[in-house]
């Protein structure tokens, strides 16, 4: 963002929260729709933002109209709070929600926009999870009218959903989808959980917390509430399963920097060259960290 | 015979139609175009009735209505008037006014469809097994190895070659496609077949084979089929029963070998006369 640039204060100008009241009110009504219809996608008229659609716009709306002055906000990108588009939206909401507090800390949030990741750290009932939706239809890859992609999802027909499952058994004996895996919602509606990995879709089932989806360009907002059954789909004989991180050895690889071994690990690369396994959530990571220097001290 | 299917007064109008559309086409007027708004009816007052395990021929030149009758029936075209039910273990189901869900049900797991042109009956994208998987997925089947192994229990049945379930149905021939298309229409062991000009535009040897296996299943399963042709020769060898159609209107019904020894209106004359 151009530190020279000094949004206008004045109070005919922006209105706290960026989106003018008529604008939140608007996104809360598809919010309260999305949480009445588990799964549902809910549509919405996006606002165009001072960012280009696909980078979080929709989770920003949700957030913006969520947001008051007594809020703690957390902003998360791919695990990470320091990577440029959290940064540059937790940044964004500073500056037009005066009052709010911005933290790094899991716990202390009490609203959590994320892109690409559910935080480690077990959410509560009292907090809220935004999530940024890229793709928000899981039925687009087998159907290209929306028109009929609303028929499939009304009458639950998922069948070609679960073609493309079959097809990958038969082809890699396995399930290859690697993120966004379709999960079917309290028995009826599939979504596309955004682009979080297979790790954190187990999360979604039956979380005390109230997650949100929210997709800018495709404009459509959902909502899997509190303690909501979700299931990603899959057959009784090949079972779901998540990413393992099992070495060569056979033994789950721990994170290079803290050891945590029950963590979302990336794959990088240390200054030698070679390739190092970290975790994924920068807040965890930090935390596991000083857990165990502190246990070593006392 | 136990009643399976009865039509009753079904019609099929494309256009916005007008109240002389059905006085001013039909065979009398040589013509399904209405002149005086354009409509097409495709479809007019058409009944039929079918037994339990019978083969119903429907006869007809291009553009008389044959292919939109079993297109009505699928729920692949909605019908502009008329009725029909469906009987299935003492119940009767009145197929246009369930509700589309139910309507898709019935499509999917008591009836099946074979097209002539195997794109609109497979999807190419995936493999000849992954097409029946995909019906067999749509009653709730969720069992990997079940899945597959019907699949192949019915490619078998069509003899279709096992070692190729896995590849696309685009690099299978014509009448392997049309194998396929019929695995993929019994996959669910549906009382009620559509089968609408399979053989056409195969090779005359494969043509034979295909009839034998539709016989089979017929003898076998004792599955009911409506067969739509203009080959006279696929009518004589399939079909107890033949409906003659001509612009949205059925002239002629009667046992097969009546109606091709003893053609009783004029059009079915020159039709029979010209194959011979």
């Amino acid at each position: 963002m151009n530190p020279n640039y000094e949004l206008c204060t004045d109070e005919v100008a922006y209105n706290f929260g960026f989106l003018d009241e008529y604008a939140k009110r608007e996104v809360r009504r598809a919010i309260l729709k999305a949480i009445c219809i588990p799964g549902y996608q809910t549509p919405y008229a996006s606002r165009e933002m001072p960012m280009g659609r696909g980078f979080g716009t929709g989770g920003l709306q949700l957030t913006l109209s969520l947001i008051g002055p007594r809020e703690t906000l957390k902003v998360i990108d791919q695990g990470a709070d320091d990577s440029v588009n959290a940064v540059n939206l937790r940044q964004f909401i500073e500056l037009t929600c005066p009052g709010v507090t911005t933290t790094e800390n899991t716990r202390a949030a009490t609203l959590i926009q994320s892109r690409h990741r559910i935080p480690e750290q077990e959410l509560t009932e009292d907090q809220i999870l935004v999530l940024q939706v890229p793709y928000p239809d899981p039925l687009v890859i087998v159907e290209p009218s929306e028109r009929k992609r609303k028929v499939m999802h009304g009458e639950g027909d998922y069948s070609r959903l679960l073609t493309k499952l079959y097809e990958d058994i038969v082809r890699f004996d396995e399930i290859t989808i690697a993120h966004r895996y379709p999960t079917r919602i309290a028995s009826h509606y599939v979504i596309d959980p955004s682009p979080i990995p297979r790790f954190d879709v187990p999360k979604l089932h039956r979380s005390p917390t109230l997650i949100l989806f929210g997709a800018g360009r495709e404009r459509k907002i959902y909502a899997v509430p509190p303690y909501t059954e979700a299931v990603p789909l899959a057959f009784v004989d090949v079972p779901f399963r998540i990413e393992s991180f099992i070495d060569e050895h056979g033994v789950r690889r721990p994170c290079a920097r803290c050891g945590a071994t029950g963590s979302y690990l990336d794959e990088c690369f240390d200054a030698a060259g070679a390739k190092a396994y970290q975790c994924s959530d920068s807040d965890w990571c930090n935390e596991q960290l000083h857990s165990r220097t502190e246990g070593a001290s006392s | 015979m136990k009643k399976i299917l009865e039509v009753t007064g079904l019609s099929k109008i494309y256009g916005n139609g007008c109240p002389l559309c059905i006085e001013a086409t039909g065979p009398e007027r040589d013509t399904n175009l209405c002149p005086h708004c354009g409509s097409v009816v495709a479809a007019h007052d058409v009944d039929l009735e079918l037994g339990e395990g019978e083969i119903l021929g429907i006869m007809g030149e291009s553009g008389s209505g044959k292919s939109t009758l079993v297109k009505l029936l699928y729920f692949d075209e909605t019908p502009t008037g008329g009725r029909a039910v469906f009987f299935e273990d003492g119940q009767e189901h009145d197929l246009f006014a369930l509700n589309a869900a139910r309507q898709r049900r019935m499509r999917n797991q008591r009836f099946g469809m074979v097209y002539q042109n195997p794109h609109l009956g497979l999807n190419f994208n995936i493999s000849a097994g992954g097409n029946i998987a995909e019906r067999l997925l749509m009653t709730d089947m969720d069992h990997y190895g079940d899945i597959r192994g019907r699949a192949r229990e019915l490619l078998a049945r069509t003899e279709v070659m096992l070692e190729r379930m896995d590849e696309s149905p685009r690099k299978f021939s014509g009448g392997m496609q049309q194998r396929v298309q019929i695995a993929k229409a019994l996959a669910t062991h549906p009382p009620l077949l559509f089968l609408d000009e399979v053989t056409t535009g195969l090779d005359l040897s494969v043509q034979a084979c295909i009839l034998d296996l539709i016989l089979e299943i017929q003898q076998e399963l004792r599955t009911a089929m409506i067969v739509v042709t203009h080959d006279l020769g696929v009518i004589r060898l399939l079909a107890g029963r033949t409906i003659v159609m001509k612009y949205g209107r059925i002239i002629e019904t009667g046992l097969t070998d009546q109606i091709l020894e003893d053609p009783q209106h004029a059009y079915t004359q020159r039709l029979v006369a010209s194959s011979l």
